[in-house]
């Protein structure tokens, strides 16, 4: 057969026609493929998360602590460019911003903080430090949910060494099944579906241990993750 | 030690296995004590030699099923059947049912000697519910878990609790007690160097206890095991755990020397 | 990648006497067992996730044909493109294609067992364009001209110094004072040489750890984020992955995850999880423009249904590599082809063939670790059973095997004539190794006495002395 596509399948049908397997490969119920993709149902979800919200963000803190992010909280929105030029000062980082759409002025005040300079956009190669805002988090890992979308390019959570990002802490979930059903609300997909370009889960900084089994942070995504968590609703655009 | 001397005995068929048969026969009267102790009447069917595992693990099917259909027959009728080996053991339970699997009448029957089959110290300590053994031993003593024991039989904490009750006996969990041993029936000879590399781990693991006494359910994996500890000049003492737990010591230890200590 | 698996003792004997190796193998399984038993203390529903994980595989498996449609429709309709590849020829002709009519010159890539298969690299550089490794150990290795030693981890057999001796050799602007001692400067020496890389690559080709047919998804999982400057800067983004990496949903896909990284590295998730869905949308400030899933069968359809059906299930987490004496002996090299430890001796015969393959299997010794640990609960040593059941059976088994196993199975069905024939030689052993104990050397018995030492037997089997002292009968 000259087309890969129709052989390949024809092979697969083929091989399933005649097959005789374990009970261990077997299908441990009837259920349609049809019925699978139309239902999206949860499988097991841990328990781990399934807490009120307060002892939720608290977990959600600590997991992203242990993955060696760094994690402050600020009351409002306004609060967030002095909490942002608080942790660079203390961390000797440079101040120049390059923030995604979504959290630009009048979102956060940005310049309120007159040592900070601020640019929109996507990040370029240059850029030190990037600002960008979570769809979610998840309190399970200390796990962070991104969307692409125009507010939120996804340049800037891998190329600037020092990523901050802003979450509303009523976004925190307590497991992602929960955050897979707010993406398949949220519209973010630009008109095809519900998924947007990409959607990272970003638990931590960057790193490798790929050098003699030793950890190293900033391998080639950010060194530095630094969430501030924001009390208030941000608006989505 | 029999639980209810009016209750009727059971009747044990001792799968015996070819390397305690043949190298070792002090482990097959030391397992007929310890059943015998516990209430069980011992019997030791002459047509026995192997379990199939040679043949089975190299592939040869044909003979595998031949042999394994020889054990069948030669145990039908008893209430148990034991053997002081967690890997024929575990060749019994576990594989013969699927041997046969494309051949009904004959999985059946393997599946009746499967359920009924069991390895010595499992035996004793979940079957019979034997609580204590009668014996002493003075030593400090390492214990290995057999790869097949362990992971196919689930063979873990009866051999420690058994071992607990005896007075004397001090016991020394090592930090990698269930890492093979790098036996694996033909293995050692097929890949003689690769072996060589497990067991040295092993030992090192063994001798870093500070044990005098090496202890394991499985005689291939002692044989390997004290062979490799007496190439490398060391003095730990080698024995298969019934014959600690049946206080039957006489016997030298493996590869020792007759009036070596122990 | 061309083989060395049929050289497999020769290679083993090499790693054996490496010694920078043991050490680096030491560390490996020293590190990623602990790491995972912590991490499923942690998470008391581990062991029900990965009944889930086995039966989400099996389900996907069963109607495999069905999922792949579905998963090239979303793709489809999001204006992406699916490549249905037979073999790694196809497949490479494919990603060519691609990279030619975007005018690439250089091509990033991210880690992909799928791009080793087929050798990717080679074709893209036999045709003028450059493939650049981003993850850090394959990007080391890439250097080097070395195969990856381990599916999670393809430099863990370097030392830090021949890391740095790699960079001296190969990285033209690094300035001969610069210290490269510390691990910190060599990661930031390989970040500073690949940052640009990234920025100029014109294509992006990643694996992907699922592809998810629910939304046309593919997953990518790494902790250093290279994946995701691959995908999201060039203008053209490739996916290579082979037909049974495809699950139903988002939920599935979640599932799996949660049992993926716990298995290969102890971590409960990696620090990215990317889901990427078709190429970039209206109003997007960056992505790329075409988005590629160029899909590979490479022997997959052979497996599918047969006796290695559940070897289907691997999400090439490593973990059974981490746990494998064997492999802990003798690293990933000796297996000589793409994958290595347990997973590897299953899959590599399956796909290069058992004549070329035929010593992986047989060097096991069915300890079964790698199967306990196994998220996707595959039985890895039945697979290897079956792999030397097919070589007895097309009588690949060498003859000395063959003869030793006939004899002894002929005497095993004939107890007088075992009793016989075996009583004799052991009572002679015992005689001769009684004062000793042991025998240092036996004849025809090197492979054993070359290290050990082989305990005497007692010299009377116990069923002599059994019908001698019970007299044939119970008490």
């Amino acid at each position: 057969m000259s087309d890969p596509r129709a052989h390949i399948l024809g092979a697969i049908k083929d091989a399933l026609r005649h097959a005789r397997l374990p009970e261990s490969a077997r299908p441990n119920n009837d259920e349609s493929p049809a019925e699978r993709l139309g239902d999206h149902r949860a499988n097991l979800i841990p328990a781990r998360g399934k807490l009120g919200s307060k002892a939720r963000i608290d977990l959600f803190i600590r997991e992203a602590e242990r993955v060696n992010a760094t994690v402050a909280r600020v009351s409002g929105l306004g609060g967030v460019p002095r909490e942002v030029a608080r942790y660079l000062s203390k961390n000797n980082l440079p101040t120049t911003l390059k923030i995604a759409p979504a959290v630009a002025e009048p979102v956060i005040p940005w310049t309120t903080q007159t040592l900070l300079t601020v640019e929109q956009g996507r990040a370029k190669g240059s850029d030190t430090v990037g600002v960008s805002r979570a769809f979610a988090g998840v309190a399970e890992t200390g796990t962070l949910v991104m969307l692409s979308g125009p507010g939120n390019p996804t340049t800037l959570n891998f190329l600037p060494p020092t990523h901050v990002v802003v979450i509303a802490a009523a976004d925190i979930a307590g497991d992602y099944e929960e955050v897979w059903a707010r993406i398949r609300k949220a519209g973010a997909g630009g008109g095809k579906g519900f998924m947007p370009r990409a959607v990272n889960w970003i638990t931590g900084p960057s790193r490798t241990a790929d050098i003699e089994q030793m950890l190293l942070l900033g391998a080639h995504g950010p060194q530095r993750l630094h969430i501030v968590i924001a009390d208030d609703e941000i608006p989505r655009p | 030690m029999s639980k209810n001397p009016a209750a009727p005995p059971i009747r044990v068929g001792l799968f015996v296995t070819c390397l305690v048969d043949l190298t070792r026969p002090c482990v097959g009267f030391a397992a007929v004590k310890l059943l015998e102790d516990a209430g069980c009447v011992v019997a030791v069917p002459a047509a026995q030699t192997c379990c199939g595992q040679p043949a089975y693990n190299s592939g040869d099917s044909r003979d595998a099923r031949a042999i394994a259909r020889q054990v069948i027959d030669a145990f039908a009728g008893f209430d148990y059947v034991v053997s002081p080996s967690g890997s024929c053991a575990g060749m019994i339970k576990v594989h013969y049912p699927r041997l046969f699997a494309d051949d009904p009448t004959m999985a059946s029957r393997a599946q009746a000697l499967a359920a009924r089959t069991h390895e010595l110290v499992s035996f004793l300590v979940d079957v019979v519910k034997s609580d204590a053994v009668a014996a002493s031993y003075a030593g400090t003593v390492t214990y290995h878990d057999s790869c097949s024991g362990l992971r196919e039989l689930g063979i873990k904490a009866q051999p420690r609790a058994l071992l607990d009750k005896i007075s004397g006996l001090t016991l020394k969990e090592g930090r990698e007690t269930e890492a093979c041993c790098g036996f694996g029936g033909l293995f050692c000879v097929k890949y003689p160097d690769i072996s060589g590399r497990m067991v040295d781990s092993k030992i090192d693991d063994i001798l870093a206890t500070g044990a005098d006494t090496l202890l394991a359910g499985d005689m291939g994996c002692l044989i390997n095991m004290a062979g490799r500890l007496s190439r490398r000049g060391s003095t730990v003492r080698v024995r298969h755990v019934a014959e600690v737990l049946a206080e039957m010591t006489e016997t030298p230890a493996i590869g020792a020397a007759p009036g070596d200590d122990g | 990648m061309r083989s060395t698996a049929a050289t497999f003792e020769e290679n083993a004997k090499k790693a054996l006497a490496d010694g920078k190796l043991r050490d680096a193998l030491s560390r490996l399984s020293e590190g990623f067992p602990a790491k995972r038993r912590d991490a499923a203390a942690r998470l008391p529903e581990f062991d029900a996730l990965r009944d889930q994980a086995r039966d989400i595989k099996n389900h996907v498996l069963a109607h495999l044909d069905f999922y792949l449609e579905a998963f090239e429709a979303r793709v489809t309709a999001l204006g992406g493109t699916v490549h249905w590849c037979r073999t790694g020829t196809e497949a490479c002709d494919a990603v060519l294609a691609i990279c030619r009519k975007a005018g690439a010159r250089t091509v990033t890539k991210s880690k992909s067992m799928i791009g080793e298969e087929i050798a990717i690299n080679e074709h893209l550089e036999k045709h003028g364009i450059e493939p650049v490794e981003t993850d850090l150990g394959e990007y080391i290795i890439q250097l080097r001209h070395e195969p990856p030693s381990h599916i999670i981890a393809p430099a863990i057999h370097l030392t830090k110094k021949q890391i740095a001796d790699t960079f001296r050799d190969k990285h033209r602007q690094l300035a001969p004072d610069r210290s490269l001692e510390e691990p910190r400067t060599l990661l930031e020496e390989a970040r500073g040489e690949l940052r640009d890389k990234f920025i100029a690559a014109d294509v992006g080709l990643t694996g992907a750890n699922m592809l998810i047919a629910e939304t046309g998804s593919t997953v990518l999982v790494t902790n250093e984020g290279n994946a995701d400057l691959t995908y999201s800067l060039p203008k053209v983004h490739v996916v290579i992955a082979s037909l049974e990496k495809v699950v139903p949903t988002l939920e599935d896909a979640t599932t799996i995850l949660r049992v993926l990284a716990r298995s290969a590295t102890g971590q409960d998730m990696s620090v990215y999880t990317t889901f990427c869905t078709g190429p970039k949308r209206p109003g997007d400030l960056d992505g790329p423009d075409e988005f590629h899933v160029v899909l590979l069968d490479n022997g997959r359809t052979r497996m599918l249904g047969g006796e290695f059906h559940e070897m289907l299930r691997c999400i090439r987490c490593g973990a059974c590599l981490n746990h494998c004496p064997v492999y802990k002996a003798v690293g990933g090299h000796a297996y000589g082809w793409v994958y290595s430890g347990p997973m590897g001796a299953v899959l590599i015969p399956g796909l290069i063939g058992l004549d070329e393959a035929g010593h992986l299997p047989n060097a096991s010794t069915f300890c079964g670790k790698c199967e306990e640990v196994c998220p996707m609960r595959i039985p890895l040593p039945s697979m290897l059973r079956s792999w030397r059941r097919l070589q007895f059976e097309q009588r690949k088994t060498s003859a000395t095997s063959r003869v030793g196993l006939g004899l002894w199975a002929f005497l095993a069905r004939r107890p007088r004539l075992y009793r016989l024939a075996l009583g004799l030689g052991i009572a002679v052993l015992g005689k001769l190794g009684r004062a000793q104990g042991r025998f240092r050397w036996l004849p025809f018995g090197g492979a054993w006495t070359g290290l050990r030492d082989f305990p005497t037997p007692e010299g009377r089997t116990f069923q002599s002395r059994w019908q001698r002292e019970r007299s044939g009968g119970r008490r």
